[in-house]
């Protein structure tokens, strides 16, 4: 009687946390979720089309490795992508839900504009890299810090503040491209010195993207040594996990939530000036073309570890440039990349959920797996 | 045309931009409420446009004489179906599985743009006609206005001058106010967005709270998208038409302090800061784009000036942006 009670009690389906997943596993499961977000991809297009999907698969694999040239701009875009997701990632760690990339990228850009279009021609390339640097960053780091501080200070929502300050920088990019912009009345800024290349990057080895490639390679490394083994980054993991922990072994809270965010915006800044000076020679409005956005989820499903964003950052970018591929192969609107792109995520999302969770079907006569279970939900 | 007159003009201007703010805002406060920041709204405004397009598209293809009001209620259902839809896609991974509410947020925004920009660019060519798409009949249907409200003058004018969507977006916004303060239900959902843990014990179903709120919230904001589409475009689909009024929306959401009554006039305000440059004589095109920063500069100085002032009632819901999990407290 009383196994029939508990028999009943117990819901036919049970979710319960993972104590911990072997990575293998949870990267095999990520690994179904996008065979099927591919599958049901495939789906869509065949649907709109009438194509084999067989062929739909080619030209998705063709948009990053169909050329030499397409296999170099899918690694700029994978650098980029990975630079702007490093820049978001400590201040992920703390559990401050930064979502004004966009807009610390946006101000990066700006500033180093700025630099290129007044100073590109007056001083010395090996003068002139140091100030762009400089100024990038520490446009990154304004945009980024203000919302800190607020949220430092006053707990003022931090995902709210720093969405609005994107439009804020949008417009101000807007405002400044009215007085640059070339030739007149396009709204454009054109190529910044495109006779003289003042403040371009240099290339090397002869490879345009090269340079941008290695230094966000060097930042990789650089903010996995400063997350995993320096002092400040187990600080930021502790006000991540608990804020009343943080305080309760001494940790000036407001002062590490500000230098996270001011190591976010420095990145940003980086980011921006990269994107200006190391790829496009102009700026505009969609500069950084949603890479804010993006970043998080990169970001996201690495579970904030920079080496594996080198991973999540490539399926994003393959995905995007296959997504565009097939818009041009079959001839479709380019906002199917979009809606292809959403399909993956929205897959890759929910599979998260089998990650962590485990799903615990009614057993039916057995009294000790259910108490083990249960054990093992706590 | 006299000061009077071009002061009226202004208003109703600003109340036309207002309404698919007023719309959106709406239907992320209830979506907020209940402790989901869907900031998939966006999205969702859009495929409430488009859903409301194609529907009014078939209906305009399927028959020779169509009937106005047959076309308004195919559209207005398309939409409530399309962007109920995507709320619930969205309440399903944030709910259900758990899922981060801002990827999850942002991923639907890029997925609902997408269909959009896709389906209002190609929808007429993949079915064999090319053109874009102009609804003009269903378009006039939705601009319909009281047969008399023209020869009432200024008070016409100001009053009496919109489609039937933009009063449907008020009454919309009056009965939430009234359901979030006044009733049990309003009662329970606050308590879900402010501490599900606590509903959870006092007997409240928090999972079918959220789900309803997130989903009736996305509707509401598609029908957004659907005023501006059908009412203030006329029926015509221009991609990325649209804009960032989405994001305005979920800016509006703070300003009226998560307080539906407030979006109203909010909303009209927002939509007067959106278009006041070009009614301010002489600016230049670079001020132009300093003061469409307003709405959003407004927003940032309402956000800090409520964090600071610490009311208990102008603050965000408590649990807004985080998943609840019952078995993890």
């Amino acid at each position: 009687m009383t196994n029939n009670a508990v028999k009943h009690s117990e819901p036919l389906l049970r979710v319960s946390k993972r104590a911990e997943v072997v990575w293998w596993k949870g990267w095999i499961i990520r690994g179904i979720s996008i065979v099927l977000a591919l599958i049901a991809c495939a789906f869509i297009i065949v649907l709109l089309t009438g194509q084999n999907p067989i062929e739909v698969y080619g030209a998705l694999i063709k948009g990053s490795f169909g050329s030499s040239r397409k296999v170099w701009i899918m690694l700029q875009n994978l650098a980029m992508l990975l630079c702007v997701s490093l820049a978001v990632t400590p201040a992920f760690k703390m559990r401050f839900w930064n979502i004004g990339a966009e807009g610390q990228v946006l101000m990066g850009c700006l500033a180093t504009s700025v630099c290129m279009i007044y100073l590109g021609d007056k001083l010395p390339i090996g003068l002139l890299i140091p100030i762009m640097l400089i100024a990038s960053v520490l446009a990154g780091v304004i945009w980024a810090v203000i919302p800190a501080i607020f949220n430092a200070n006053w707990k003022t929502n931090e995902t709210l503040f720093t969405l609005m300050m994107n439009y804020v920088a949008t417009q101000l990019v807007a405002f400044c491209i009215v007085f640059w912009e070339n030739p007149l009345g396009s709204n454009t800024v054109g190529v910044i010195n495109s006779s003289t290349q003042g403040g371009w990057l240099p290339v090397i080895f002869g490879q345009k993207y090269l340079l941008n490639i290695l230094v966000v390679a060097a930042l990789t490394v650089g903010l996995y040594i400063y997350l995993k083994y320096s002092k400040q980054g187990y600080e930021i993991s502790v006000v991540g996990e608990s804020v009343n922990t943080a305080k309760y072994v001494g940790i000036n809270v407001k002062k590490v939530i500000i230098r996270t965010m001011a190591i976010s915006g420095a990145i940003c800044g980086v980011a921006g000036l990269l994107l200006v000076s190391g790829t496009d020679h102009t700026i505009s409005t969609t500069t950084v073309g949603g890479m804010g956005f993006t970043a998080i989820m990169v970001s996201w499903l690495a579970k904030f570890n920079p080496a594996l964003m080198t991973l999540t950052s490539f399926l994003i970018v393959f995905l995007d440039r296959g997504a565009s591929e097939i818009a041009t192969a079959f001839r479709l609107n380019e906002s199917v990349a979009d809606i292809l792109t959403g399909v993956i995520l929205f897959f890759i999302i929910g599979s998260e959920f089998f990650v962590n969770y485990k799903l615990n079907l009614r057993k039916k006569h057995n009294q000790g797996n259910l108490s083990a279970s249960a054990k093992e939900g706590k | 045309m006299g000061i009077l007159a071009s002061i009226v003009f202004f208003i109703k201007q600003s109340i036309i931009q207002g309404i698919p703010l007023l719309y959106g805002s709406t239907g992320e406060i209830i979506t907020e409420k209940s402790g989901n920041l869907n900031l998939g709204i966006p999205g969702i405004m859009y495929m409430g446009g488009i859903s409301g397009v194609i529907g009014g598209y078939f209906y305009e293809r399927s028959t020779d004489n169509p009937n106005a009001f047959l076309a308004i209620f195919i559209t207005f259902m398309s939409a409530i179906v399309g962007s109920a839809l995507l709320a619930l896609i969205y309440s399903f991974l944030t709910i259900t599985l758990h899922a981060n509410q801002n990827v999850t947020g942002l991923t639907l925004t890029t997925f609902g743009v997408g269909i959009g920009n896709f389906f209002g660019g190609s929808l007429t060519k993949l079915f064999g006609e090319g053109g874009s798409i102009s609804l003009m009949f269903t378009g006039n249907a939705f601009k319909a206005t009281l047969p008399f409200a023209s020869k009432l003058g200024l008070f016409g004018e100001l009053f009496l001058s919109y489609g039937f969507l933009a009063y449907l977006a008020v009454i919309i916004a009056i009965i939430s106010s009234i359901i979030l303060t006044k009733t049990r239900v309003g009662l329970n959902l606050r308590a879900v967005g402010e501490n599900p843990a606590t509903a959870d014990a006092a007997g409240i179903n928090v999972t079918l709270y959220k789900y309803v709120a997130t989903c009736i919230g996305g509707a509401i904001a598609g029908l957004g998208g659907l005023y501006f589409i059908m009412d203030y475009t006329g029926g015509s689909w221009t991609n990325g038409g649209f804009g960032d009024r989405g994001w305005l929306a979920i800016a509006l959401v703070i300003f009226a302090l998560w307080k539906p009554k407030h979006s109203i006039w909010g909303s009209f305000l927002f939509g007067g800061l959106y278009i006041v440059y070009l009614y301010i004589p002489g600016l230049g095109r670079s001020s132009q784009e300093i003061f469409k920063m307003l709405p959003y500069v407004v927003t940032l100085v309402v956000l800090v000036l409520t964090s600071m002032r610490k009311k208990r009632e102008y603050q965000p819901p408590e649990s807004l942006g985080t998943t609840y999990f019952r078995e993890e407290r």
